[in-house]
């Protein structure tokens, strides 16, 4: 697979998420300069972690007008894969690709940790390659992480199975003690209704190799190379 | 003609407000009990250079594109 990464001023995850990709995957990677209007043939988009713009107005506000995003949301509305992390969570939300938005955390800290979080389905792009219900560890480094929708519009997303993790304890119980930012209904992360676009706030990119606490973020990077491949077949 | 125009954005009811909260209770702590809540929000002013007829409409626009995030945030405009 070739994957693009975003690169905004201020995004300071692009790397984590090229070496990921190229180094410990073996895939190829690009960076793409959010400046630029060329998708460059890349079979996944990510928008890294950071912040952008230095998070000015509101996380992701800015960077959603950058010239490369017009690209992403034409390459998103004709079923390409992307993933947003973190600051491309925001950045997602705040241009239309997902629902909802993400808000100061809860208790107004910037949390940096590891948590838990829960696969709630295993038949998407993102968590081919995860068990149903499987306990990933992930890190997070957030201060605006607090997922919030309206009650009637959660609801549909629940509905429709949008929710694709959810932060939990170690044994995977959906706690309020498990949740790090306040965000409803415990959520880490969702996907859009076509099951494209993935935004979520931990870091995937950043729990792939076990010297670095965890690996389990590369099932997810390796669900999208598993579901790519497919693809082309 | 309207030189300025003062934008403000709040979050919408029933959206929680975690810095007014943290507020609020700082004001408790420091004996004004007074006070039921406290909501934050900020503003903008945009200072109008003219050449746009139809400033009202392209107000409207930059603020529900790119000052306030309508899924959270209700906005006003004041013009001078």
């Amino acid at each position: 697979m070739k994957v693009g990464v975003v690169t905004f001023p201020g995004s300071n995850c692009d790397y984590d998420a090229y070496a990921a990709i190229r180094h410990v995957m073996g895939e190829q990677a690009t960076f793409l300069w959010h400046q630029s209007t060329d998708l460059e043939g890349c079979d996944l988009i990510i928008l890294p972690g950071g912040f952008s713009y230095g998070d000015y107005l509101r996380a992701g506000a800015i960077a959603r007008f950058s010239p490369i995003m017009d690209k992403v949301v034409m390459f998103a509305n004709s079923g390409g894969l992307v993933m947003g992390i973190c600051n491309g969570f925001q950045v997602l939300t705040e241009c239309g690709l997902l629902p909802g938005a993400l808000m100061r955390n809860r208790h107004l800290r910037f949390s940096c940790r590891y948590v838990s979080i829960r696969a709630e389905r295993t038949d998407t792009a993102f968590t081919g390659r995860c068990r149903q219900h499987e306990v990933l560890r992930i890190p997070i480094a957030h201060g605006e992480g607090n997922y919030f929708y309206h009650d009637d519009q959660i609801r549909r997303l629940e509905d429709n199975g949008q929710v694709l993790f959810r932060y939990c304890d170690a044994e995977g119980q959906v706690t309020s003690e498990a949740n790090p930012n306040g965000s409803i209904n415990n959520i880490g992360g969702i996907m859009n209704a076509e099951g494209n676009v993935l935004g979520m706030m931990p870091h995937p990119e950043r729990a792939v190799e076990p010297i670095l606490g965890s690996d389990d973020g590369l099932k997810i990077l390796e669900s999208v190379r598993h579901a790519l491949s497919y693809q082309s077949v | 003609m309207s030189k300025k125009a003062t934008v403000y954005v709040r979050l919408k009811d029933g959206v929680l407000d975690p810095q007014g909260v943290t507020i609020h209770k700082a004001l408790n702590q420091m004996g004004y009990s007074e006070f039921a809540s406290v909501r934050s929000g900020r503003f903008f002013e945009l200072e109008i250079a003219g050449g746009s007829e139809d400033i009202d409409s392209r107000l409207q626009e930059v603020c529900s594109r790119l000052l306030s995030n309508p899924v959270i945030e209700n906005f006003h405009i004041e013009k001078e």
